[in-house]
This record gives structure tokens, C-alpha cells and sequence, in this order.
């Protein structure tokens, strides 16, 4: 691990412009994924800003009957919120699929949304990847790729995003609140917020420089089935191979985002509408355009088939 | 595989070319390790102090701020119960209870735990008077080698904490009700600790019966 310099946070206005005016500045919550990195070398930072001293941790109701959660609410205890267990259930049920319970203890609410790709390429310092040095190349195109992305993909990078949660946080509208350096706040929608890899797989979400996730809040409940099906090499602390996020109504409409086949949580509104027709209207929009390796082109009918098992479900009552 | 089909290879050499590999993976990260001690003259280590309670008892340390808990426990405080497997949060062996909540304490600094209470395998019962959990675990013989074991057993002591406490599990059928102790539950909640020996039964046997269960 490369020398740093420590800081504990003493307010989030003061924690980001610290960061902006520090080269090398990073944030740490739970470091649950940026110690690993930090110990293989792929994350490098100089400085960090421990912000586990804000009060960035509690769960509050909003005006609007929504729900605004802190930072730095851990996995565990965003779980095993009874408002969040009965009101957007989807989210409990993702975030205790993930990880393992020691991690979940760590992690947090903004840690989980800025984890960073599972590819083995990402994580091999010894080969190309175009995430990790800019221009070096993507390795994993023509490697192993049974993971990997299969929409929305580029020529510069097939890696997924490895969070249960954000596509719980997808599916229930989110929106993403901030600091930022100069002291202003504003709100990005979850929808805005992981970008695809395009040419610049490096730059994974719209933070600007120093900008600091203070909560994230989620709109009024809308009911409805809350599923979240994920398919996995095993059954419990294994990243998604495919997962489904939904909310199915009464009368068959409801929205679908898929987990691991993108760089971001993947929704297609307008593939929706067709939910009363069945998991193959539903698959085939939301899978339009995709460019599967020979590896990951099982992904193609795992996801029509996971989302099938789900409207089931639903169906059940 | 039939591509392969003229390679003659028996299940005794494939396990030789299996540890070979496993000495080959393990030589760069235990040299990775070092390196990451040396220095630079740009690389002046960076030290900061902090003071937490360990099994009630407060240390007063001043460490290299890339210390982990794990290492600070093992290298600095000279407490070798808790583990180091994976050193990468995958394997669970070094888990130990930070403020009531099992924890990897390989992956988290040092310096980010002042005034943490800690509890550690050394703190939950001693050779004289076992924690109940440690006798469950000697009684159904939930270990071979017994190098995973300090992380299991913290972790299972959470494990029944966290129920009792209505903590959901990926498991649990309703998210409205409180969990139940079953065997499905504590291997669940159990996966975060990888036990290469396999004693899996026996560990579910021996949680099974602390938390109140016949087997």
C-alpha cells in the first residue's frame, strides 16, 4: 500500500473542499472496497478523508412521505429498516443479497453506489485495462468474460457494475443529493448518475471533483410486489451473474433494472409497458442493442428467464 | 474438453500442480506485503495515533496510518488469535466484533477505529472458562486445522446477536417478522467465513446448539 496522510472529516461542506483542494485526496466510509484496491495498488490515493465522522448516518422521513437516507447509513441497518423493510422492500432484499454480512456491517449507503468493477482485468495489475490506466487497452474483450457486461457496452471496457443496490435504487426513482467543494448542494437522479463506459470507462459517475454524497433519497412508496431475484455461481456472497429488481402492481404494470449486465444498474422505461405482455417483450427491449462475448451470451436468455421467474412470483400474490 | 483428451494427468499430480500454483500465488503477495513497508524518500510512512478498548482494555498506539485493524491486533498489540487468511475480506478468518458488529478487520485502518470497543476471539472466553460458543465448537468438532475457527466463532457469536436483534437475512421468508434460528438462517449468515476444511456441518451443528436448539 502506497504512503497516505489522514483527516478526520469535521462537516461535509469542509470534508469536500478539502478533498478538491488536495491532490490525490480521497473519501473513506467503510473502505470496505478501497482498502482492498488500495492494498493491490490499483487505488492510490495520498491523502484520505475519513468521513465516518459525520452525521451522515440516520434515516428520516421526508415531507413528501419519501425517505431520506444518510451516506453513511450502513447495508445492515439500511436492511433492517422496518420502513424500508415494508415500504421498498426491493431494497432490503437487494442489499441483503450482496456482499457478506461482516462487509455489510462496514459498507455504506455512497460506498456502495461508488464500489468500483469486479473484472478480474480491472484487478490484474499486470494487464491492460483501459479503467484502470486510461488508453492501455481493454483485456477483457477476447478474455475471460463470463461475467461481464452484455448492453451498453464499448469497444474500451465490458465491465459491470458489481451493486445489488443501485438496482433497487434504480428501480424506485432515487435521487442522489451532494455537497460540493464551494459549499452548494444539488441532486442527481440515480438514472444520471453511473455513466457508460464509452471512451472513457475510468469516469464511472457524474461527481465533479471534491463533490460528496451526503444521502439519498427515495420518492413516496408506490407499493406493489417488491422482488429482487438474483442468479449467481453460488448461493449467497457471490456477485450477480443476472439480477432483476422489480415492482410489479396489481394490474401487471410495474418497472423492471437488471444488475449485472451493464456499467450502471440497467432500466429501459419504455420496455415496461410492455410487462402485461410477458418476460420476452420485456427482455427483448430492454436487451435491444446488446453485444454479448461468446462467454457472457448466456446472459441474453438468463435474463429473460430470471425476469419470467419473477413476474411469476408476482403473480403468485 | 476433448481438445484435452490426450493429456494423461492423475489426481496426484494435479494436486502437487495445484499447491505448486498455490505457492506461486501466495510467494508476490507476501512479498507485495514487505514491499509496501519499504520506503522512499518520497514515501516517508505516515503515523498518526489512536486509542481504542480491546476486550476492555484500552491501547494507546501510535501506527503507520495504512495499519489495518488486523495488523495492528497481530503485529502491534502481539494478539495472534484473530487471523489473517485472505487479507482481502473474502475469507472472514480475521472477523472480530467492532462496537457490537462483526467486522473484517482486515479491511479497515487502524487509525479509523479511536475509541471503538473491540472484541476479539481472546476476549470472549480463555482456556479456564470457555465462551459457550468455543465448547460447542470443541464438543462438534467445528474445525480440522482450526485456522479459520477465531473468525468463526466471532462470527457466530454475531450471528445469534443479529437474530435476536430481528436483523433480516437473504434467507428469511417474511422481511415483516422477526428471523428465526434455523439451519437455512445460520448458513446463510454464516457465508461470509470460508472454512477450507470443510467442517461446515459440524459448525452449524455446534451454533445450532448454543443458540438453544436441539440438533
Amino acid at each position: 500500500m502506497k504512503v497516505f496522510t489522514y483527516q478526520r472529516a469535521q462537516s461535509p461542506a469542509e470534508a469536500a473542499a478539502a478533498a478538491f483542494r488536495t491532490p490525490g485526496a480521497r473519501f473513506i466510509a467503510g473502505g470496505t472496497n478501497l482498502l482492498d484496491l488500495m492494498k493491490l495498488e490499483i487505488e492510490t490515493p495520498t491523502h484520505l478523508i475519513d468521513v465516518n465522522g459525520l452525521a451522515l448516518d440516520k434515516i428520516e422521513p421526508l415531507p413528501d412521505g419519501g425517505l431520506r437516507i444518510g451516506a453513511l447509513v450502513r447495508n445492515t441497518d439500511l436492511a433492517a429498516d422496518m420502513r424500508v423493510r415494508r415500504d421498498y422492500a426491493v431494497l432490503s432484499r437487494a442489499l441483503l443479497a450482496g456482499a457478506s454480512a461482516q462487509l455489510r456491517n462496514k459498507a455504506t449507503t455512497s460506498g456502495n453506489l461508488l464500489q468500483r468493477t469486479r473484472c478480474p482485468y480491472f484487478y490484474d495489475t499486470n494487464l491492460p485495462c483501459n479503467k484502470r490506466v486510461p488508453g492501455s487497452g481493454c483485456s477483457a474483450i477476447g478474455g475471460f468474460s463470463r461475467q461481464l457486461a452484455v448492453v451498453g457496452v464499448s469497444d474500451a471496457c465490458i465491465a459491470t457494475h458489481p451493486s445489488d443496490m443501485a438496482v433497487a435504487m434504480r428501480v424506485l426513482d432515487a435521487k442522489v443529493e451532494t455537497v460540493r467543494p464551494d459549499g452548494s448542494v444539488r441532486t442527481i437522479p440515480i438514472a444520471d448518475f453511473h455513466r457508460l463506459p464509452g471512451n472513457t470507462p475510468h469516469i464511472e459517475h457524474a461527481l465533479e471533483p471534491g463533490e460528496l454524497i451526503t444521502s439519498v433519497s427515495l420518492p413516496k412508496p408506490i407499493g406493489g410486489k417488491h422482488i429482487y431475484r438474483k442468479v449467481r455461481d453460488r448461493s449467497s456472497y457471490a456477485f450477480a451473474l443476472v439480477s432483476v429488481a422489480a415492482i410489479i402492481q396489481s394490474d401487471g404494470n410495474g418497472r423492471v433494472a437488471l444488475g449485472g449486465v451493464a456499467h450502471k444498474p440497467w432500466r429501459v422505461e419504455a420496455a415496461e409497458k410492455k410487462l402485461p405482455s410477458g418476460a420476452k417483450a420485456v427482455a427483448d427491449q430492454l436487451l435491444a442493442g446488446a453485444k454479448p462475448t461468446y462467454e457472457n451470451a448466456f446472459k441474453i436468455s438468463l435474463v429473460q428467464r430470471t425476469l419470467a421467474a419473477v413476474l411469476a412470483e408476482a403473480k403468485k400474490g | 474438453m476433448d481438445q484435452f483428451s490426450d493429456v494423461k494427468i492423475t489426481r496426484r499430480n494435479l494436486l502437487i500442480a495445484g499447491a505448486v500454483s498455490t505457492t506461486a500465488m501466495a510467494v508476490p503477495s507476501v512479498a507485495g506485503a514487505q514491499s509496501s513497508m519499504q520506503t522512499t524518500p518520497s514515501q516517508t510512512p505516515v503515523t498518526s495515533k489512536v486509542s481504542f478498548h480491546v476486550n476492555g482494555e484500552m491501547k494507546q498506539l501510535d501506527l503507520d496510518t495504512r495499519t489495518t485493524l488486523l495488523d495492528a491486533l497481530r503485529e502491534n498489540l502481539h494478539m495472534n488469535g484473530t487471523k489473517k487468511g485472505c487479507d482481502h475480506g473474502q475469507c472472514g478468518a480475521c472477523t472480530v466484533i467492532v462496537d457490537g458488529r462483526r467486522i473484517n478487520s482486515c479491511l479497515s485502518l487502524a487509525v479509523m477505529h479511536e475509541g471503538s470497543n473491540i472484541t476479539t476471539i481472546e476476549g470472549l472466553g480463555s482456556e479456564e472458562k470457555l465462551h459457550p460458543m468455543q465448547a460447542a465448537f470443541v464438543k462438534h468438532d467445528g474445525y480440522q486445522c482450526g485456522y479459520c475457527t477465531p473468525g468463526q466463532i466471532c462470527s457466530a457469536v454475531a450471528v445469534l446477536e443479529e437474530i435476536r436483534q430481528g436483523i433480516p437475512s437473504h434467507v428469511s421468508a417474511d422481511l415483516n417478522a422477526s428471523p428465526k434460528v434455523s439451519a437455512e438462517e445460520i448458513r446463510e449468515r454464516m457465508s461470509g467465513n470460508i472454512c477450507r476444511c470443510g467442517a461446515y456441518s459440524n459448525i452449524l451443528d455446534a451454533i445450532t446448539e448454543v443458540a438453544g436448539r436441539p440438533t
